[in-house]
């Protein structure tokens, strides 16, 4: 198990932005490894001489690392010391090393050197053409799951947590003038420009360090190393106190009017788990009044046999290691290119002291700066030539190359072999157009610079440099400059003084468009070319879609998985499409490309919940009472986001115990509920009246001061949507109550209408629902409890049922209601909330004597239920109307004014015959009670499917009746009284049930009345 | 997310302190009971679906709680211009000029 | 009875204004009341990057009016300060005839007029008995409580909890917004550079009490009572 720690095979002496004196040991796989502070996860490996860091999805391959950022494909790893911080899906290109860290790879079942799926996969491969699932796993569809545990399996792409994550995730929200994306010569000049002036700025960056391109090569700015420059720009910006810089940041959305979502790792880069207090990851949500987008480019992979074998990597990836992290991932360097760029690499190399194989070069005739320092050093070169195929197993040990034709597409002479582990490609650069795309622009084709560049945009975006093409440090520098400058006089702030730092001049011959290398066999039958690393998707596979068909590049993406990976295709894509043109015979930009969505990288769920979770999941509301629910042990039930009490048992009771309690306490003596939630409504102004009469159904005009009314609301179809009791404080003075689950729409619906149809109205409503704590007092006993608190003379010939009165309750004023959901002599009080605990115990210190006795919202379900009175949401769905309900006396058809739901109610389907209504259900063994939902048939004996006629809308045990009660729907039903109706339900019962009226008790009303 | 200005608060607040309540100027008739069933059904229920300009009622409900109007491109998600209730549109699809 | 009402037995009268307030032996429950922030306050940190405190139990009234000319002279006189006309901005006066008062812009049509609790039926009544026209006023100062929040951490505790933009420039001493404010609502009002005070309603008072604590915790709490 050990390794001599100090042993990165591949490390050098010196050189790169890593600290040499500060060792960091790391776990890969179960092994140790050592690192320095400054490496990627990646390049510590690679220093390390790891070549497999993954299998291939589908084939089983081994797979190295071939990238050093965002778009690596294969290093994608699990990380976590602890289960409870496990994170998959991080790229390890993009992970900073840090002591203890716990890395395994995710693809590769038991392990990625020694893969028993590897001999499936041998076989397998054959079994896995393109269309794959299509074709093979979907049928039959009740094995879909077999196929898909074993996939999953297979593919290893990481696992959640099992344990809740410790850490604290947060999310912020950012304004800005200005955000930058990518803090290479680009961004850095714009943010330099922008921050001189004065501008409001945002500038991230993916990596851990500001510099970009400019830290990963040897070039120099101004005679001194570029990185100098980027300490200095740094330093400056850090300085202003409106810029804000976000390293190791991902600008992962670019979202409608210039919105965008930023990941920002705080701790999650330097330890596994984050300090006390701090946060591991933030989410920036930016609105920002201008974006730049300094996006950068992905260097491009060439497609040949065998491309996937660890040590075949793209060409900029191999100079990154080298110059920023000190690691030289071989020893023998072959590389393969299409343009003069990519020579850095082999210079580089050949730099470190390591043997450059030889340059192979598409081209005829390429001359350039970087083509004569090669010939300089005595680097062999290979023009008019391609490596058509690497070969290995775990590791490249050599390559087959063969002179092409002028096209590069068919081998025109004998194959040369060559030993070397390592192949550097390059097929040119691909601007990362990403956010761009993500609000809606098509790319566009660039045939200068073989790339597409963002398209026409409507947000209020710029782009500076290699995303424009501008691949040349100079030409970024001076393009980041001139975004800002643009974008400064759009924000109508002074322009800045032009003040860059002198780049090297280059000169670079013309580059080849080449994207798939030919083979001497056909592609079909020759060693696979992997399109797409992370999906297993070859140039063959893409042939063959084509050829079955498929003709459009998004049919191409879906039938072949290209660029469906957590990788989204940034190194494939364009090699797929290009692959795809030319089969069809067309170019790339008849083609077309793929349309890339959020997010760029894949982003932790924590940084999207961010501290929306546990507690403050959702906000929960509590009454003014809600700590003596709590101390008296209630259960509690959420309706919308209230905690109401629902019951309150005591000692061992069951629900059923303690329900059976608070029914029979409230009809014998007295109950109180805690109806705060209620919702409550001021409504003042002359034409208050007017409106109420237009908003309910029901008369008001006439509605003297001092009384109150129950009132139902419909839509502008007829059909009920809320309930209440409305009550005249004074003349044009009213208090609305709607039901607590209906409160914000109540008073929506009553400003809709307000301030769209009727303006010309006088009468404001000003929501009252959390100003008043409301107790009602319920049961024969209730009279006599609340004259113990009172002086006021609540008697039946002083205080009528539905008046109401201010009075004193407990020495606080109160408005008293005399209205009842109970079907008792019922006292609604309401005082003003910050006293609602005084009078709520002080009815408890008076009610003893009458073994007051607190009941929730399921007992008062019980109570209503056993009138027949309705809960507008419960016994209603949005398509019952009054007469269904068989409250045509809460209808006034005679009003003057034509009210909401008055004409939807009259439509032909509303006035038929036979509709649903709801009729009072008793059940013929009056111990069983129905189910909620159970649907009723007139037939049980019919035929399956039993025509059904309307389902169970409220149900339950009834102490006070010592039977069940039930409401429901039945068609016909109010003409149906004493007619039997059928529940059959599930398990095989069938309840039958009489229909009769909703009312179950005191059908006169006359406990009300006292 | 959009941004979208206010023309009572008269500066650009997030969406999430907004709600669209639905196609603009959409007058309920003056006289329902005159109105034919088809004619009261397109009135609750028939909607414009354009593709491009389109007229929208939207709330403040997070802030002033006013309703207000919009006129937005539904290809493009740009808005073209807000305006209160009872004020006429400035920018029109081609086909309503 | 007749103590606690002006106009409920006088059926006549347009509109009803009641005393709400109890003797003053009679202890009000803040929305907070449950959260002991006396201890918390004494027992808690007493330094941090977020300061907070509860203005408990102040009188709040919902003035909603499109004023003529006449009805802002006759609100002026009665408030000691002209209503602020301007979107979005507040004034406060220190010795208005109901003492220290803060009144907010909330909508064209609407302010919040906030004074010491034992003052808004006093304002209540003055309103009821000397302004004319189309009107209301209603109190809501039982379903309202002020949070105080200051300290140099302030605007960054606010950024996680709200989406307006609080820089300096955007969002002056003065300024009030009504928004979101986590998964709730609050009226947020920058009471100097480095205070805000934010107007939430009572049964959401809890939530925003315990998110307020959580957004604080990288900088530090300190409760103040």
């Amino acid at each position: 198990m050990t390794q001599d720690l100090s042993k990165q095979s591949n490390r050098l002496q010196e050189g790169g932005r890593i600290d040499r004196a500060k060792p960091l040991t790391f776990t890969y796989n179960g092994k140790q490894y050592k690192g320095f502070e400054g490496d990627t996860l990646a390049s510590a490996l690679l220093a390390n001489g790891v070549d497999i860091v993954g299998r291939s999805f589908k084939y089983s391959r081994p797979r190295g690392i071939v990238a050093a950022g965002a778009e690596e494909p294969n290093a994608i790893m699990q990380i976590g010391s602890t289960e409870a911080t496990q994170i998959p899906n991080v790229r390890a290109t993009q992970q900073s090393l840090y002591a203890g860290l716990v890395a395994s790879s995710t693809n590769g079942w038991p392990n990625v050197d020694m893969d028993l799926m590897g001999l499936v996969g041998k076989v397998g491969g054959k079994m896995m053409p393109p269309g794959f699932y299509y074709k093979t796993f979907m049928y039959p569809k009740s094995m879909w799951e077999t196929y898909e545990s074993y996939i999953r399996k297979a593919a290893g792409l990481g696992r959640a947590p099992k344990e809740n994550d410790p850490d604290i995730y947060d999310k912020m929200n950012q304004h800005c003038d200005l955000l930058i994306v990518g803090a290479g010569p680009a961004g850095l000049a714009a943010a330099l420009s922008a921050a001189r002036a004065g501008a409001r700025v945002i500038i991230a960056d993916e990596q851990s360090e500001f510099g970009g391109s400019l830290l990963s090569s040897k070039e120099t700015l101004n005679g001194k190393p570029a990185a100098e420059w980027v300490a200095e720009v740094v330093q400056e910006l850090s300085g202003c106190a409106d810029v804000l810089m976000l390293p190791n940041s991902q600008v992962n959305g670019y979202h409608d009017h210039n919105f965008l979502t930023i990941q920002q790792h705080c701790t999650d880069q330097f330890a596994d788990r984050a300090p006390n207090g701090q946060i591991a990851q933030r989410l920036h949500r930016v609105r920002a009044k201008w974006v730049i987008l300094a996006t950068g480019a992905h260097e491009r992979p060439l497609v040949y046999g065998n491309n996937d074998i660890p040590g075949c990597m793209v060409a900029n990836a191999v100079s990154t290691y080298i110059n920023r992290y000190g690691v030289v991932p071989g020893k023998d360097l072959v590389l393969m290119t299409s343009n003069d760029n990519a020579y850095r690499a082999a210079l580089d190399w050949h730099d470190a002291g390591r043997r450059v194989v030889a340059i192979v070069d598409s081209r005829k005739n390429p001359k350039g700066t970087f083509v004569e320092a090669a010939r300089e050093r005595g680097i062999s070169i290979l023009v008019g030539s391609g490596v058509i195929e690497a070969h290995g197993n775990k590791r490249v040990t050599g390559v087959s190359i063969a002179p092409l034709n002028e096209a590069g597409d068919a081998v025109v002479g004998p194959i040369v072999k060559m030993a070397a582990d390592t192949v550097a490609t390059s097929g040119g650069w691909s601007p990362v157009i990403h956010l761009s795309c993500h609000t809606g622009a098509r790319p566009v084709w660039n045939d200068d610079i073989l790339g597409f560049t963002p398209g026409k945009t409507y947000q209020k975006q710029l782009t500076a440099g290699a995303i424009n093409g501008a691949f040349s440090t100079a030409a970024a520098l001076s393009e980041g400059f001139s975004a800002a400058s643009d974008a400064l006089s759009h924000l109508g702030l002074a322009k800045p003084e032009r003040v860059l730092p002198e780049a090297e001049q280059i000169q670079e011959s013309k580059a080849m468009a080449l994207f798939h290398l030919p083979h001497t066999k056909p592609t079909s039958k020759a060693p696979k070319q992997f399109v797409d690393y992370q999906n297993d998707v070859t140039a063959a596979g893409i042939e063959l879609a084509c050829r079955e068909g498929f003709e459009s590049i998004e049919h191409v993406k879906r039938y072949t998985a290209m660029g469906f990976g957590t990788d989204q295709g940034k190194l494939g894509n364009i090699n797929g499409m290009a692959i795809a043109a030319k089969i069809l015979k067309q170019t790339i930009p008849q083609t077309g490309t793929t349309i890339f969505r959020p997010n760029y990288t894949p982003v932790t769920f924590g940084a999207i919940a961010g501290r929306d979770c546990g507690e403050l999941f959702d906000p929960k509301r509590y009454t003014a009472m809600h700590a003596w629910h709590v101390e008296r042990g209630a259960k509690f039930e959420d309706v919308g986001q209230w905690k109401r009490a629902w019951y309150y048992p005591k000692g061992n009771e069951t629900m059923q115990e303690a329900l059976n309690r608070e029914c029979l306490a409230t009809r014998e003596s007295v109950g109180i509920l805690d109806a705060s939630t209620l919702g409550k409504i001021d409504i003042q102004g002359k034409d208050a009246r007017e409106f109420l009469g237009r908003v309910y159904t029901n008369a008001w005009a006439k509605l003297p001061v001092g009384k109150c009314r129950y009132g139902l609301m419909c839509g502008e179809d007829g059909m009920v949507f809320d309930d209440g009791v409305t009550s005249c404080l004074a003349e044009n003075h009213f208090l609305m109550t709607t039901t607590t689950g209906g409160a914000a729409r109540v008073l929506s619906w009553l400003e809709i209408y307000h301030q769209t149809e009727w303006p010309e109205l006088e009468v404001y409503f000003t929501s009252v629902t959390d100003h008043w704590s409301t107790m009602t007092i319920s049961g024969p006993n209730s009279r006599k409890l609340l004259e113990k608190l009172t002086d006021y003379d609540v008697s039946k010939d002083n205080m009528a049922f539905m008046d109401w009165k201010s009075m004193t309750v407990a020495g606080v004023p109160a408005r008293v209601f005399r209205i009842s959901f109970t079907g008792e002599l019922s006292f609604e009080i309401n005082v003003q909330a910050n006293y609602g605990m005084h009078v709520w115990k002080a009815l408890f210190e008076q009610g003893e004597e009458f073994n007051l006795t607190p009941y929730g919202t399921e007992t008062m379900h019980i109570l209503r239920a056993e009138k027949g009175f309705i809960i507008a949401g419960q016994d209603t769905d949005g398509s019952v109307h009054p007469f269904d309900l068989g409250m045509s006396w809460a209808v006034s058809m005679q009003k003057p004014f034509s009210f909401i739901g008055k004409r939807g109610m009259q439509r032909e389907d509303c006035v038929r015959e036979n509709r649903k209504q709801l009729v009072g259900l008793k059940t013929i063994d009056p111990n069983v009670v129905l189910p909620e939902g159970a649907q009723g048939v007139f037939d049980p004996k019919a035929p399956i499917p039993m025509p059904m006629v309307g389902h169970v809308t409220s149900s339950y045990w009834s102490a006070n009746l010592n039977r069940s009660v039930a409401m429901g729907f039945v068609k016909g039903g109010l003409d149906k009284m004493g007619q039997k109706v059928f529940y059959p339900l599930a398990d095989g019962r069938v309840i039958e049930a009489e229909i009769c009226s909703p009312v179950f008790l005191d059908p006169k009303g006359e406990r009300q009345h006292v | 997310m959009f941004h979208i200005y206010c023309p009572h608060c008269c500066e650009y607040r997030e969406e999430e302190e907004f709600h669209v309540a639905g196609q603009a100027h959409i007058a309920r008739p003056l006289d329902p009971d005159a109105c034919t069933d088809k004619e009261w059904g397109e009135f609750m229920y028939f909607r414009a679906n354009p593709r491009g300009i389109h007229h929208e009622l939207w709330v403040h409900g997070a802030g002033c709680r006013k309703y207000f109007n919009v006129t937005r491109d539904t290809q493009t998600y740009e808005i073209k211009e807000v305006y209160k209730v009872g004020e006429k549109p400035s920018v029109v699809a081609d086909d309503v000029k | 009875m007749s103590d606690v009402t002006v106009a409920a037995e006088l059926k006549t009268e347009p509109k009803l204004v009641t005393n709400q307030l109890p003797a003053a032996e009679i202890m009000g429950e803040s929305p907070l009341h449950h959260a002991d922030l006396e201890s918390v306050a004494k027992h808690g940190p007493q330094e941090g990057g977020v300061h907070f405190h509860e203005r408990k139990l102040m009188g709040l009234l919902t003035l909603r009016c499109m004023p003529s000319a006449e009805q802002q002279e006759v609100i002026k006189s009665l408030l000691g300060v002209a209503l602020p006309m301007q979107p979005l901005t507040s004034v406060t006066a220190d010795d208005s005839p109901i003492g220290k008062v803060s009144v907010r812009w909330v909508s064209p049509d609407e302010w919040l007029i906030i004074m010491v609790g034992e003052k808004a039926f006093e304002l209540e009544t003055s309103f009821f008995e000397k302004l004319m026209g189309h009107y209301s006023l209603v109190n809501i100062s039982g379903g309202t409580t002020i949070f105080n929040v200051s300290g140099r951490h302030v605007v960054d505790m606010l950024k996680k909890s709200t989406p307006v933009d609080l820089h300096a420039s955007e969002f002056p001493v003065g300024k009030v917004v009504s928004t979101v404010f986590a998964k709730s609502g609050a009226m947020i009002c920058r009471v100097a550079e480095d205070q805000f005070e934010l107007v939430v309603r009572r049964s959401f008072a809890d939530y925003l009490w315990l998110w307020i604590q959580d957004a604080s915790r990288e900088y530090g709490l300190v409760v103040h009572h």
